[in-house]
């Protein structure tokens, strides 16, 4: 550990580091531009100029390594001058514009010529004028702003892998750019606009929408995938703005998905605010809540229990999915179910439903498996962090891959597309390489595990699996679930314990149920639900499940209600409320306990807070927020050696358009139009 | 300053369609990429871009970079950052003889400027424009590295020092009518030797 002074200070910092980072430990801000801490060092902004003793001349401390007995000054006068010159040669070509950018206001340059600013430009001649680049529908640019620090240069090489954009021309006709303006195409480009420390690149959809300052700011979760994307929620009045990530080494580190950042604005759009019932045309007629109960109270009397079955949604927070379980406990009907793509799982083993290495857990990996997984399109977050690991310094990460191809710009050993490839992985070759390792990261999809063949599939992995692997202190066999409500709902047992067969989905099509509870759930083909099943939709947005309910129930969506989710490695995490339901929408618990007093049975909680308290009785792993308890993977028998040719294919085909929300999503569709069709 | 570009990116019209190495040179860039190992395979860009200039008459079109980028499997966008940043490569046709006037500081001190405004007022041209017959066409370019006979202008391969607004001239017109030229310093200077 070499010891340092900073202003005459002593300090002892680790080896290796730089003495930008050395200054940030001893408690000194360094102005800078292009450093980041998650991106390579550039250098080139100059920004960060410090004094170093024995040097003629000032030292950038973001790219200067610190050394024994260093002495590091950064209040002289020197260093004051060099970075006023510094911020007065940036200034030369950065236009005066602040008043009408939107950056202004959380702008970095905004903000240090402040403290580093003339105040005045000694500049007379002409500034140079840069033409806007089109980078597709998210990133908005203006380019004569940019002052070439190459941070988004950076981050498309380093962490989204798609090498799109680059700097073309040299210095003063520098200019950053993607190839011929080609659209960017990566899951993550939008983290180029946090990135970005002027106004160079900014949100499209937030272009002149609103100032920082008369933001509300809630830190949240994302419930777009299941990652569960630690965020932080911009809003003004009712409407959600903007969404940005907060920093959670343990999940996103520092990035979200294009999705988590702008499918927000699907919340506004084709929303369900009242009550509905169709009518003997088959048109839907505007209702009220109290014929609603009367026309559900005679259905669910006249029907016979066992002919009702009960499906929730992919988005659902906890406290909504164990409402109605409870409600649905309360009037004895046990056909439910929160798998809407007929997922392969184990109940009550956690195990077997979790990514149980967890998210940071990749880190410590050092080789992987993946099985039918489009880590681009299911969990982009993940597919970054793999990509970090496999290119970290020793550059020894085997990836394995079986499923289709697609462009995860890490080398990969390709085993195949089909099924029966997975029995590729038998082969002396691969079994040594993963025997090889020590701690090995198998990834299954929801592709392979909803397919018929689900249940083989898994167990042949897992028995491989535990043939393979020595070290029972890692868990590395990881199933990547989909969709952010799903592991809170296997958690809160939303499945019909007795009835675990696969073949719910086929019932409900071959006419088995006579009344079908959509709660939020719209993933099923409404053609093929028969025409005598009278369909409930409960849900909060206006989409497939609209053309085929009998009757529709308004609920509110995930920012108007404070919720539980838990994400794929079983961690639960708060979802805050930030506004008001629209149109004063029941909360769901509320709509369930009228809809038990006019049945006439007795409610079972009468608040929220009590709801909860049952809920943690029961499921006490809910109440521990943020922590993730690791699981021991369980043996298997019974494993049958062929499968299909067919090809494995992801479960989500358009990684912009998963749910109800993001399928009314405006910027989504558009990304989906332009994106999607480049590719 | 100037808002000038270096480079130009041609029109779609003067943009061929396909681009090949022909088989000559085929051979010739997969020598050239065995020279460099192949996690650096980037290193490999400059003298296949030259090879590809040379083919296709001193000028690399879109096509050429993107083949550039499908032989050796690296981002197109990162051939087109090399392409436009080294003087050497163009980017729209050049004429028969493309003239490049240093305009780094020395040059500029010793009259650069000039000679860029006789160019352009000679032919009617702008930086990176080219003449109607396809004879001349101009560039600017940054250090040439002749700054002891400044100012200097490199024409096709050779460079023309020591020049003032008459000499150039004279140059110019004998190009013109395909007389023979002296290469090197224009003035009564052998090299580099100390003006006497």
């Amino acid at each position: 550990m070499p010891k340092i002074f900073i202003n005459e200070k002593p300090i002892k910092v680790d080896d290796g580091i730089t003495v930008l980072q050395a200054c940030e430990i001893a408690g000194i801000e360094i102005p800078r531009f292009c450093y980041h801490e998650r991106l390579s060092i550039a250098g080139n902004c100059r920004m960060c100029l410090v004094e170093m003793e024995n040097s003629v001349k000032p030292v950038a401390s973001c790219a200067m390594p610190v050394a024994e007995g260093m002495n590091i000054k950064t209040n002289t006068e020197m260093v004051e001058k060099a970075r006023k010159g510094v911020m007065e040669f940036l200034l030369i070509n950065h236009p005066l514009d602040c008043p009408i950018c939107d950056q202004g206001g959380e702008c970095d340059l905004q903000d240090q010529a402040m403290a580093y600013g003339k105040g005045f430009s000694r500049f007379v001649e002409k500034k140079r004028a840069v033409k806007d680049k089109h980078l597709g529908p998210l990133i908005k640019t203006h380019m004569t702003r940019c002052i070439h620090c190459t941070r988004c240069v950076r981050f498309s090489e380093e962490v989204a892998g798609n090498n799109q954009l680059g700097t073309v021309g040299r210095g003063e006709d520098t200019e950053i750019t993607s190839y011929l303006e080609k659209t960017i195409d990566s899951e993550l480009s939008g983290n180029v606009i946090d990135l970005c420390p002027v106004g160079a690149l900014t949100s499209k959809p937030y272009a002149f929408v609103a100032r920082p300052w008369e933001l509300k700011k809630t830190n949240s979760i994302d419930v777009f995938d299941a990652v569960g994307s630690n965020i932080r929620l911009d809003s003004k009045g009712d409407k959600i703005l903007r969404v940005l990530p907060r920093i959670n080494e343990d999940i996103n580190e520092e990035w979200i998905s294009d999705k988590t950042r702008f499918a927000y604005d699907g919340l506004n759009h084709q929303r369900i605010d009242r009550f509905y019932v169709r009518d003997s045309n088959g048109d839907i007629q505007e209702s009220s809540e109290e014929t609603v109960l009367k026309l559900l109270k005679s259905k669910f009397s006249e029907t016979d229990k066992k002919k009702i079955f009960s499906f929730c949604g992919n988005l659902l927070d906890c406290e909504s999915i164990f409402s109605f379980k409870s409600f649905l406990k309360k009037i004895n009907s046990d056909n439910l179910d929160c798998r809407q793509d007929n997922s392969f799982f184990i109940p009550k083993k956690r195990s077997s439903y979790l990514f149980n290495s967890t998210i940071s857990g990749i880190d410590d990996s050092d080789l992987c498996v993946i099985v039918g997984s489009d880590l681009r399109k299911e969990a982009p977050i993940i597919g970054a962090r793999l990509r970090k690991r496999s290119l970290e310094k020793d550059n020894n990460y085997p990836v394995i891959r079986i499923g289709y191809k697609y462009d995860l710009s890490m080398k990969t050993i390709e085993l195949g597309n089909s099924y029966s490839s997975i029995l590729n992985l038998q082969k002396n070759m691969y079994k040594k390489l993963i025997s090889k390792a020590k701690k090995p990261l198998f990834i299954i999809g929801q592709g392979p595990l909803c397919s018929p063949e689900g249940e083989e599939i898994f167990n042949y992995l897992l028995s491989l699996h535990n043939s393979l692997v020595k070290d029972f202190t890692w868990n590395g066999f990881n199933i990547l679930q989909n969709y952010s409500g799903r592991v809170g709902a296997l958690d809160l047992e939303f499945y019909n314990k007795k009835n675990t067969k696969r073949n719910n989905i086929k019932d409900i099509y071959n006419g088995k149920y006579k009344v079908l509870y959509l709660f939020d759930a719209d993933e099923i083909d409404f053609s093929k639900i028969p025409k005598d099943t009278f369909v409930i939709y409960h849900g909060h947005h206006g989409d497939k499940a609209v053309s085929r309910a009998d009757v529709i129930i308004p609920m509110p969506c995930f920012t108007e209600k404070e919720g539980i989710y838990v994400n794929l490695e079983g961690r639960a995490q708060i979802s805050r409320q930030i506004k008001m339901p629209i149109s004063n929408v029941e909360h769901t618990w509320e709509f369930f306990n009228k809809f038990l007093s006019e049945l006439g049975i007795e409610r079972e909680y009468n608040s929220i807070q009590e709801l909860r308290n049952l809920m943690f009785n029961q499921y006490p792993n809910l109440m521990k927020i943020n922590e993730c308890k690791s699981e021991k993977m369980f043996k298997v028998k019974s494993v049958k050696r062929n499968f299909s040719k067919n090809d494995i294919l992801s479960n989500i085909s358009n990684f912009y358009m998963t749910d109800s929300v993001s399928r009314n999503s405006p910027t989504m569709s558009s990304c989906s139009l332009e994106i999607n069709n480049n590719i | 300053m100037s808002t000038s570009k270096f480079k130009i990116i041609a029109e779609e019209q003067s943009q061929p369609l396909t681009f090949n190495f022909s088989s000559e040179n085929l051979t010739k860039a997969k020598k050239i990429i065995k020279m460099y190992p192949s996690n650096f395979k980037e290193s490999s860009i400059m003298p296949l871009l030259s090879i590809a200039q040379e083919q296709n008459h001193g000028w690399l079109p879109k096509k050429a970079i993107e083949y550039v980028s499908n032989f050796i499997e690296v981002p197109e966008i990162k051939v087109l950052e090399i392409a436009t940043f080294y003087s050497m490569y163009n980017l729209s046709p050049v004429g028969k003889f493309h003239i490049e006037v240093c305009t780094t500081t020395p040059c500029m001190l010793r009259g650069s400027d000039p000679m860029l405004d006789l160019c352009k007022k000679k032919f009617g041209l702008e930086i990176g424009g080219i003449t109607e017959d396809g004879l001349f066409s101009l560039g600017r370019v940054e250090c040439l590295g002749a700054c002891v006979n400044a100012p200097v202008v490199k024409i096709n391969e050779n460079y023309y020092e020591d020049l003032d607004s008459e000499s150039l001239n004279t140059l110019l017109d004998s190009l013109k009518m395909n007389k023979k030229v002296k290469i090197g310093p224009q003035s009564k200077r052998k090299g580099s030797e100390p003006v006497k």
